[in-house]
């Protein structure tokens, strides 16, 4: 996330003026929603295990304070430490008091988003901890001093020669070498010195079990794995609404979540973890920061149901032309433009409209979040909040009174059939958006109403 | 049956021909067909740009000049979608609710309603059909590509009864076209870029004229053909099922 301004129609045009950059993120994340049709094909009763996944995650938001109770007890039974963070400052202090308490400067850590969003790692920066992302797609943003543009493959936007050059930069490998396997195998050699040096590793957390105070974490590269059993504190992060009710749900979610993410049946690993080992110690850290606010939005609530499998990125053909950091956001995408603007409306005001509507996101949506119906109830209410362009709102109320009066419609239409046919260079110019890229239609000489009138009428 | 001719603010006033092809069809099926005259909009443009408070006149206007048809069929299922889901009147409610279950977009309203099962037309042309979203994602007139469930396309089901015409096979089933009405201006790189996109996909696939149920796509689309001076044309579904023998 860049702390500019700009909004995404504008972010969009820059990432726009390399067309061929734009077809090739468009082609690699439409192989992505491919791969992602071809694994849900193969569970004939896939669209009855979205119903179900929906239908326990809306259990578990109407009753989230009983599940995160009852998570609580279970975990502190286990030997766990509970901590609750009511915001990201309150997270963050928490992870540092918990690296103060050791003694620690130097931490690793897997992917989690909600550490994203907490902002952690420039926190504890500015803090002197050192943090080194060991997700690989992870580690290439953050050796390039970026944030994930997306929040499954954060650095989906690189292309691999691009991957070497920063390699070479900054680990060392020969000059020129793009090769996959060899760039991994040098990120593995990078990284290993750090699993084995580093005390306290931080992991995300992708469901927790309110019935027996595990949580799962799920991974390709195991590196949340090596992390937590190397280190001696471990510390999961996790927003509240990760709680899922019984273990046997866990099925459920675990069969959706990477066949909609990549189209793999599963994660190479789906790590449990319940109780620390001897001598070490684990906390976790339950977050709110700003989702009982969604909570208690009747429109947006089940956006919380959102399991993080990023299938609406890939789906998205704006997201897919428009890269992810043209939303400005933590969570980009399609889910991001409907979780965005709960944290910060005025900031977040354009992402609703960064959509056509198309409902594609829906569709794929492992836990049926109604996406763009959320995207059209955003608009709304930024518009009532004051948050739309003043502009904008001037243009609407001429609009809604030219189209709601018969006489004025008939005269406006006559009257743009007439300047497109008579004065094109009023409306073909530069300064009509939608001439610049399209050829507007020709303009008929009557409109189908007058040919009615002249055809049919009194019939 | 008494049907209400309901078209689109910008069919009306820039693509009569469809209007009128939608009208001499539903007529050759036997409807009776009305066409109220003081129709404007549906009132999707403020609507879909935050403002449906402001699309409360449009709605009155709409429902007091459609109340009382047997059905109201429109040749866009993103117009149709718009007053399924979202008209109100405050004068006359029941009227209102009575619409929102009648309106009909042409192509589900010809295979639910009528049941046409014989077309007579020709149109000896390599077709691309472009699925409007709205209309298939929001009327379901066309199975989505993202459900594992089994295929149907109501456009389809007309389309093959038409002769000589021949239905060609895209890479991307159902991608948007990027037209997404006020999304058009706001976003016009996206737009455009997905515009350029749909269309190249018709062109890699031999297609010579694309059709679809909403002449707003369609436009958007036309748009970047004009420009790129193609030679592939547009034409609504409604033109090609009254084309002549």
């Amino acid at each position: 996330m860049s702390s500019t301004n700009a909004k995404h129609p504008e972010l969009s045009a820059i990432f726009n003026k390399d067309e061929a950059r734009v077809d090739w993120h468009d082609e690699t994340l439409w192989w992505i929603r491919q791969k992602r049709d071809k694994a849900a094909w193969s569970v004939p009763e896939w669209e009855e295990l979205r119903n179900t996944a929906s239908a326990i995650k809306n259990n578990v938001l109407s009753n989230l304070h009983n599940y995160l109770i009852e998570f609580e007890k279970n975990a502190i039974a286990n030997g766990v430490t509970v901590h609750w963070a009511a915001d990201a400052k309150e997270h963050n202090e928490i992870v540092h008091a918990i690296l103060q308490q050791n003694k620690v400067s130097q931490i690793v850590k897997s992917k989690s988003m909600l550490t994203e969003e907490c902002g952690l790692n420039d926190y504890l920066a500015k803090n002197n901890v050192e943090v080194i992302d060991t997700d690989l797609g992870e580690r290439i943003v953050q050796l390039a001093g970026e944030h994930p543009s997306h929040i499954v493959l954060p650095c989906i936007h690189w292309k691999k020669e691009e991957i070497g050059e920063l390699f070479h930069k900054h680990l060392n490998t020969p000059k020129g070498n793009a090769d996959p396997q060899f760039l991994t195998a040098a990120a593995r050699i990078h990284l290993r010195e750090k699993f084995l040096t580093r005390k306290v590793a931080i992991t995300g957390v992708n469901f927790a079990v309110a019935e027996t105070g595990e949580f799962v974490v799920s991974t390709n590269e195991g590196n949340a794995d090596m992390g937590a059993h190397l280190a001696d504190v471990h510390i999961a992060c996790m927003g509240i609404e990760k709680i899922i009710p019984q273990r046997k749900h866990l099925g459920v979610f675990l069969r959706l979540l990477s066949r909609s993410a990549t189209g793999q049946p599963i994660t190479t690993y789906s790590s449990h973890f319940k109780k620390p080992n001897a001598h070490q110690a684990m906390h976790i850290i339950l977050v709110d920061n700003g989702r009982t606010v969604q909570l208690g939005r009747e429109s947006f609530r089940n956006s919380l149901k959102c399991i993080r499998c990023a299938a609406c990125f890939n789906t998205c053909p704006v997201y897919r032309r428009s890269g992810g950091f043209s939303y400005n956001a933590v969570i980009a995408g399609p889910i991001g433009s409907i979780l965005s603007p709960n944290l910060d409306m005025k900031k977040h005001a354009d992402l609703p409209f960064a959509s056509t509507l198309c409902g594609s996101c829906t569709n794929v949506c492992p836990v049926k979040i109604d996406i763009h119906n959320q995207l059209y109830l955003w608009r709304q209410e930024i518009t009532k909040q004051g948050y739309s362009p003043k502009m904008k709102t001037a243009a609407m109320k001429v609009m809604a009174v030219a189209l709601s009066k018969p006489a004025l419609f008939t005269i406006g239409g006559k009257a743009a059939r007439w300047v497109v046919k008579h004065l094109p260079f009023l409306v073909n110019n530069r300064l009509n958006p939608w001439y610049k890229q399209r050829d507007l239609p020709t303009a008929p000489k009557q409109s189908f109403t007058e040919w009615y009138k002249q055809n049919r009428h009194e019939q | 049956m008494n049907v209400g001719l309901f078209i689109p603010c910008y069919v009306n006033q820039f693509y009569p021909q469809v209007g009128i092809a939608t009208l001499e069809l539903l007529e050759k099926f036997g409807c009776k067909v009305g066409f109220p005259t003081k129709q404007t909009c549906c009132g999707q443009p403020m609507a879909n740009s935050g403002y449906e408070v402001m699309g409360a006149s449009c709605n009155e206007l709409f429902t007091e000049i459609f109340a009382g048809y047997d059905y109201v069929v429109c040749p866009s299922g993103s117009c149709t979608l718009h007053i399924k889901d979202h008209l109100h009147s405050e004068k006359n409610e029941a009227a209102a609710t009575t619409i929102r279950k009648t309106v009909y977009e042409l192509a589900e309203f010809l295979v639910d309603v009528l049941k046409v099962e014989k077309i007579e037309a020709s149109f000896p042309y390599r077709v691309g059909v472009h699925q409007s979203c709205h209309g298939q994602r929001g009327l379901h007139t066309s199975q989505m590509s993202e459900l594992v469930a089994a295929p149907f396309s109501k456009m389809d089901v007309l389309l093959k009864q038409v002769k000589g015409i021949e239905l060609m096979k895209l890479d991307r089933v159902d991608e948007c076209c990027g037209f997404g009405g006020t999304f058009c201006i706001v976003e016009e790189s996206i737009s455009a870029k997905m515009g350029k996109d749909r269309v190249a996909d018709h062109e890699r696939n031999q297609v010579q004229v694309i059709t679809g149920g909403d002449m707003s796509c369609l436009m958007h689309m036309e748009g970047i053909l004009k420009r790129k001076k193609s030679n592939v044309v547009i034409k609504h579904i409604a033109e090609i099922l009254n084309s002549e023998m």
